[in-house]
């Protein structure tokens, strides 16, 4: 069987810089897979160039098989990967329903249709309505994303993220900045609304990774140092020195 | 289940909306009788029809285009061609459709230059509907057979081949076919809003890399867009064509183009009736100024040089700010200070007048000296006294106006406090 | 004038050589002028991101000021200070309207020099009138330069070929040797750093707009009274600056410098070509009017695609390289 997401070899550089310097990386089909490493490490990039909005300068990206690297960011969620923003993303002066709408839009098979009206499309809505109730937005449906509040934002990101169907996710920094609180209720939310289906995911908050990931791979300096389970990152000395050492 | 409640209220709502706008444009013609208000309000009909189009662009999908014209003018090229062709009897079709005509003439020229033009945004889009516009105007020139050279193309509505059995000589039966036509493309171009493609145009303007990310060719979406705009612009010049029985190659140039993006500007760009309100206000000021006063150009061009600096929403913008206070019943707390700014600012605009139609009257009048009819007065240019009044009143009522808004802007401050406070929705 | 068929046909005659040298210097002396006019807008668009639709009025603007100026003095003076004063009203619209602006993006500050067209060209009817002006050559430029074949060449031109060159020499002096040339080029590759660096970015863009408004006003002086001052000049002049901007690269110097004359060059010929073109095809036995394509409705009229060839080039260049001839970056 094959790999969910697959990267071979990957480099990028900006101008001379090498920013990812040869990633090699397999996420399996169910796997809920944490991506760790210091600032400036080239997560966020790495995410760039799954997504496709950076294409690599080097390498190759698959998802499920088939080759990725180079396509369209468009192209890609299409094929069934989506991903979120680690500075929110949304489209600002649209209400939270529409927000929803919008990422169900291509996946409900509307593609750009001028023939249906939205409003009348039950599915469409009923769909839509579901998303607000599992985020917990309901109260909030008709506010334009720009008024929400930060953690309804950084919600509001994940939501519009999943809601389209897409079976390979990849969250950058859901909870950053969010309260405690907030933030193990967002990651209850995440754990649910993203069962059975394949997470790739940055997070800082230690607490969160352990917790959630099957296996882990830290980032540092634009490679992948380790990669492998909860239990043996932790135990890992390697790890200890480059990334827990200077985190805690 | 509430929310299909309130759909079906706000259906019954929109239909009523729109069953008003139907009922007032067949009374006009009841009310103002003058043959010409008749061709006034056929002409605000034809306009609202392309400034709605060119609102599929600017407003709806952040387009901004300096060649609709293009897609105008041609539509009405190609309608008088087939009117023409059914002059000649080697054509049957009848005159209620022309529009159609026009409309596909518009759509296939807006499929083929917005192949072009949609795949760039922002800026560099806007530069390519310019150059395209330059071209297609420069190309008359060229092709003199269908653009009809300096005189244009002309021809005759009244073709004896029609569905209701109406003439269309009179220009009353014009002005009730553009009325139709004005419903029908109006109520089709808003429904165009509620589609998958219409929210799909709206979130490529707000946030085109997030739309990508959504599953959205951005560059699809906005030449769909396009090319439809291109289509419904058509049928705006096919009924300009079938009014004005001639077309000539300005009205595919820039000057066209200018004006459009003007009336839809000063109506209301994010709001979908506000270029409605900018076609009825620019003809109306257009053709009620133009035979007054030299200087109705400049008043456009301040006036749309104001309003992109202090209210980029337009006239809908202005309406729709007072929405949430009006709901909220804090309305009242607002209106005195309009009242007090108001008076300064028509001080202001009054010396404004002054100077600008002295100074024309100086610049182009056979005779300087002659005096000019003025707020009921009678004025003389050349006098020096007349022309310190007319500063001292413009430079008073800027002050004014400028002491005033302070008293306007705090008012508001706190009426939005209190909205806030009580939670109310802006 | 209409040359005649054997204009064409004795191709290597001292009649058509003279045709192409004046063609060449005609085109040059366009060029030249349309650089004035591009140079200012694409350093105005490189540093600030803003596409200022009212250049050509400011030209306007410099054509008409030089007139009064040197109706109360002489033509020296108005060189001088026609386009000072024009880069002063350049400041203050960016001063007191574009920065108001900002905010609200590129496609706003697009939409105010937009509108300012629209005053612009009417305050100068409403203060100088609808009919031409007498704006003419100063008496020390109006001579002869030399005649070659028997045409003459004014000096007038050579004086526009001049002040263009040394232009063009101050521009790139201010930038590469200057400080706030430094800042501008810097600005011009990566706009974000300019700020973070610590210096004054609003100054800097009034500063700049005020160059480049005022480089448009020194383009007024010099061909306001080689051409005809007129209230349709700016009107005239706007769409083909635009043309030769993006054509050179939104934001390129060098690359506005190639266009100008690339454009300045292809439009003259295209001027002389048409009769070629008409009379080659009358040679042949085919004649303008015999030239239909697709049933007689669209019968072309081959002599005047000079016009439209700009915007075609501007269009053709769009679709096969985007950012222009060398843009650096894609709007
Ligand atoms: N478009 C770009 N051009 C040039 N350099 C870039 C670009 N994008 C990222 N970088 C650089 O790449 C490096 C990695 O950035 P990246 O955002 O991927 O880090 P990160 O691991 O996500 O960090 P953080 O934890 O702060 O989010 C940084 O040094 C950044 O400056
Ligand atoms: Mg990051």
């Amino acid at each position: 069987m094959s790999d969910a997401l697959k990267l071979a070899n990957v480099h990028k550089r900006f101008g001379e810089t090498p920013i990812i310097r040869g990633v090699d990386l397999a996420v399996a089909p169910g796997e809920r897979h944490a991506i760790i490493g210091p600032n400036g490490a080239g997560k966020s990039t790495l995410f760039n160039l799954i997504s496709g909005r950076y294409t690599p300068s080097e390498g190759e990206i698959a998802l499920h098989g088939k080759r990725i690297s180079g396509l369209a960011p468009h192209q890609i969620n299409r094929r069934g990967l989506s991903r979120s923003f680690q500075i929110t993303n949304l489209f600002q002066n649209m209400t939270v329903f529409e927000n929803l709408r919008c990422s169900l839009l291509w996946a409900q098979g509307y593609k750009y249709s001028f023939w249906h009206l939205v409003g009348r499309q039950t599915a469409l809505n009923e769909a839509a309505e579901q998303w607000l109730e599992r985020l917990g937005l309901s109260a909030r449906r008709d506010v334009p994303a720009s008024l929400l509040t930060y953690a309804e934002q950084r919600t509001l990101e994940i939501g519009t993220t999943i809601a389209g169907g897409a079976d390979v996710i990849l969250l950058d920094e859901p909870t950053a900045g969010m309260g405690l609180a907030e933030r193990d209720h967002t990651m209850a939310m995440i754990s649910e609304v993203t069962q059975d289906k394949t997470l790739l995911m940055v997070e800082h908050d230690m607490g969160v990774v352990f917790e959630l990931a099957d296996r882990i791979s830290v980032l540092v300096y634009g490679q992948i140092i380790a990669s492998d389970t909860p239990e043996a990152i932790r135990a890992n000395a390697a790890v200890q020195e480059a990334y827990l050492g200077e985190a805690h | 289940m509430s929310h299909s409640q309130s759909s079906r209220t706000a259906l019954l709502w929109h239909i009523g909306v729109w069953a008003l706008f139907a009922l007032v444009i067949v009374v006009l013609p009841y009310i103002f009788t003058s043959s010409s208000s008749i061709s006034m309000m056929s002409q605000m009909g034809v306009f609202i029809i392309f400034a709605l189009s060119y609102n599929m662009l600017l407003g709806q999908a952040g387009m901004l285009s300096f060649g609709h014209a293009v897609y105008f003018g041609l539509g009405g090229f190609f309608t008088l061609h087939a009117i023409r062709a059914v002059n000649d009897e080697v054509w049957q079709f009848p005159l209620e459709l022309m529009p159609l005509v026009g409309g596909v003439g518009g759509l296939a020229f807006g499929i083929i230059f917005g192949s072009i033009s949609t795949r760039r945004a922002g800026v560099t889009f806007a530069m390519i509907t310019l150059g395209i516009g330059s071209m297609v105007e420069s190309s008359a020139n060229m092709f003199t057979d269908f653009f009809g050279g300096e005189s244009g193309i002309s021809g005759n509505r009244v073709t004896d081949v029609t569905l209701f059995g109406f003439s269309y000589g009179p220009s009353i039966e014009v002005y009730y076919l553009i009325g139709a036509w004005t419903v029908m493309a109006a109520v089709a171009m808003y429904l165009l809003t509620k589609t998958p493609l219409g929210r799909i145009s709206n979130a490529v303007r707000d946030n085109p890399e997030r739309a990508q990310f959504v599953g959205y060719n951005t560059t699809i979406a906005r030449f769909i867009q396009f090319s439809l705009s291109g289509f419904f612009a058509g049928i705006a010049g096919g009924l300009f064509a079938i009014m004005f029985e001639i077309m000539t190659a300005p009205n595919v140039g820039l000057v066209q183009s200018g004006a459009v993006l003007l009336m839809t500007f000063i109506g209301g760009v994010g709001l979908f009736f506000g270029p409605i309100i900018g076609a009825v206000l620019v003809t109306y000021m257009h053709t009620a100024l133009s035979g007054f006063s030299e200087g109705w150009i400049l008043y456009f061009g301040l006036m749309f040089v104001f309003m992109v600096m202090y209210a980029p929403g337009g006239i809908a913008g202005v309406i729709y700010a007072h929405a949430a206070p009006w709901r909220a019943g804090l309305l009242w707390r607002l209106l005195p200070s309009y009242l007090l700014v108001l008076l300064p600012a028509l001080l202001a605009i009054a010396g404004l007048v002054a100077v600008v139609e002295m100074g024309y009257q100086l610049s182009l009048a056979y005779d300087p000296s002659s005096p000019i009819d003025l707020f009921y007065m009678q004025i003389n240019a050349t006098s020096l006294w007349s022309w310190l009044v007319a500063l001292l009143g413009l430079a008073v009522g800027i002050a004014g106006v400028l002491a005033t808004a302070r008293v306007v802007r705090a008012r508001w401050a706190g009426v939005n406090r209190s909205m806030q406070a009580t939670g109310a929705k802006t | 004038m209409r040359p005649t068929l054997s204009h064409f046909a004795v191709a290597g005659s001292p009649v058509m050589l003279e045709s192409i040298v004046f063609s060449v210097l005609n085109g040059l002396l366009y060029g030249m002028l349309l650089f004035m006019l591009a140079s200012g807008l694409t350093l105005i668009f490189g540093m600030m991101g803003v596409l200022n639709f009212a250049h050509a009025s400011f030209y306007m603007l410099g054509a008409y000021c030089a007139y009064t100026i040197s109706s109360y003095t002489n033509f020296w003076v108005a060189l001088i200070l026609a386009p000072l004063f024009v880069g002063f009203l350049g400041a203050l619209t960016e001063r007191f309207g574009l920065r108001n602006v900002h905010k609200h993006g590129h496609v706003a500050e697009l939409l105010l020099t937009f509108g300012l067209v629209y005053v612009i060209d009417e305050l100068v009817v409403l203060i100088w009138g609808q009919i031409p002006v007498n704006y003419a050559i100063p008496p020390s430029l109006d001579f002869t330069l030399f005649t070659l074949f028997g045409t003459s060449f004014p000096a007038y031109r050579a004086f526009i070929l001049f002040v263009a060159i040394a232009m063009f020499g101050a521009i790139y002096l201010l930038l590469v040797r200057t400080r706030v040339g430094m800042i501008i080029r810097a600005a011009l590759s990566h706009p974000e750093m300019v700020g973070a660096l610590g210096h004054d970015v609003p100054r800097i863009f009034t500063l700049v707009f005020a160059f480049g408004t005022g480089l448009a006003g020194l383009a007024g002086v010099m061909a306001g009274n080689y051409y005809i001052t007129e209230p349709g000049m700016a009107f005239s002049m706007g769409p083909i600056v635009f043309v030769v901007v993006v054509f050179g690269g939104l934001g390129s110097l060098g690359g506005a410098l190639a266009a100008s004359l690339i454009i300045g060059l292809v439009t003259t010929f295209a001027v002389s070509l048409n009769y070629s073109i008409a009379d080659l095809l009358a040679a042949v036995g085919l004649g303008l009017d015999g030239a239909n394509i697709a049933g007689g409705l669209a019968h072309i009229d081959l002599s005047r695609i000079g016009q439209m060839l700009p915007y075609l080039m501007m269009v053709l260049i769009l679709i096969f390289r985007p950012r222009g001839l060398m843009g650096a970056r894609e709007s």
